[in-house]
């Protein structure tokens, strides 16, 4: 199952694109149950293109919240439109989710 | 005419070339660009974030063109802080989230192309009661807005 949800909402003329992720997000100042720091992992970049066109970059470090939430407005955006949300974590892991706008 | 052909085609590899150059330079990060990144994110101290992130450039404060949304006066809990930021300013490029006594102060930022509304929401971590700072970048000025957050750790208030 992917790590990311994408919902679209037509709101004046616009598009809210909302979306979140599931990602632990972790900043490497937390410890676990036995007092050992937990290593960082948190997502660096976030990409949304809009019928592969990139509309947003996003770069953001552990201090975002555990599985985060995100919405913008697009302008326009019509019916049958793609939108593709994009993630790359300090580890290298990436996944990236296709949504059509209806 | 096979003279011409050939320096059509060149014209077009060049012409692809620039405008390559010119999107990779918008948008997608180069060696030294992501070097900077990775710095000004794990600058500690805020001041030294701020000159990094705008290397002298005036700030100009409490532009009431910048407003904060959904952002709690008391947040009860530090690990989840909405915030929703929505400008009315023309031209804006980017969006800087700073928590000011945050171990690591910028938070996230926005790099938002002509196509979508200068909005931008998102839930922030916060160590302890601090100013949230919003900087709008807006036709090469930058804007800034401020609030104190106070963060209720178990609820025993701040």
């Amino acid at each position: 199952m992917s790590s990311i949800k994408i919902r679209t909402k037509r709101l004046e003329g616009n598009t809210q694109i909302r979306t979140l992720i599931t990602h632990p997000m972790e900043n490497g100042r937390n410890k676990d149950a036995q007092g050992i720091y937990i290593p960082a992992h948190y997502i660096k970049e976030l990409l949304i293109e809009h019928n592969s066109h990139l509309i947003i970059r996003c770069n953001m470090a552990g201090s975002i919240s555990k599985n985060p939430y995100f919405d913008f407005l697009l302008k326009d955006g019509k019916i049958g439109d793609t939108v593709t949300v994009t993630w790359k974590d300090n580890l290298g892991a990436t996944d990236s989710e296709e949504y059509i706008i209806e | 005419m096979f003279e011409s052909r050939r320096k059509f085609i060149t014209n077009m590899l060049s012409l692809s070339a620039c405008s390559l150059t010119f999107a990779s330079g918008l948008f997608h990060s180069s060696l030294a660009h992501a070097q900077q990144l990775k710095k000004s994110f794990s600058l500690r101290n805020f001041d030294e974030t701020i000159e990094h992130l705008f290397r002298g450039e005036k700030l100009i404060d409490n532009h009431n063109k910048i407003k904060f949304h959904r952002l709690p006066r008391v947040a009860e809990n530090g690990a989840v802080v909405p915030i929703k930021i929505t400008s009315t300013l023309k031209k804006v490029t980017k969006i800087y989230i700073l928590v000011e006594k945050n171990p690591h102060p910028l938070s996230a930022e926005f790099f938002l192309s002509p196509a979508v509304e200068p909005q931008v929401s998102a839930r922030l971590k916060m160590a302890k009661t601090s100013n949230v700072i919003a900087i709008v970048e807006a036709d090469g000025k930058f804007f800034r807005k401020i609030k104190r957050v106070k963060v209720a750790v178990g609820g025993c208030g701040g």
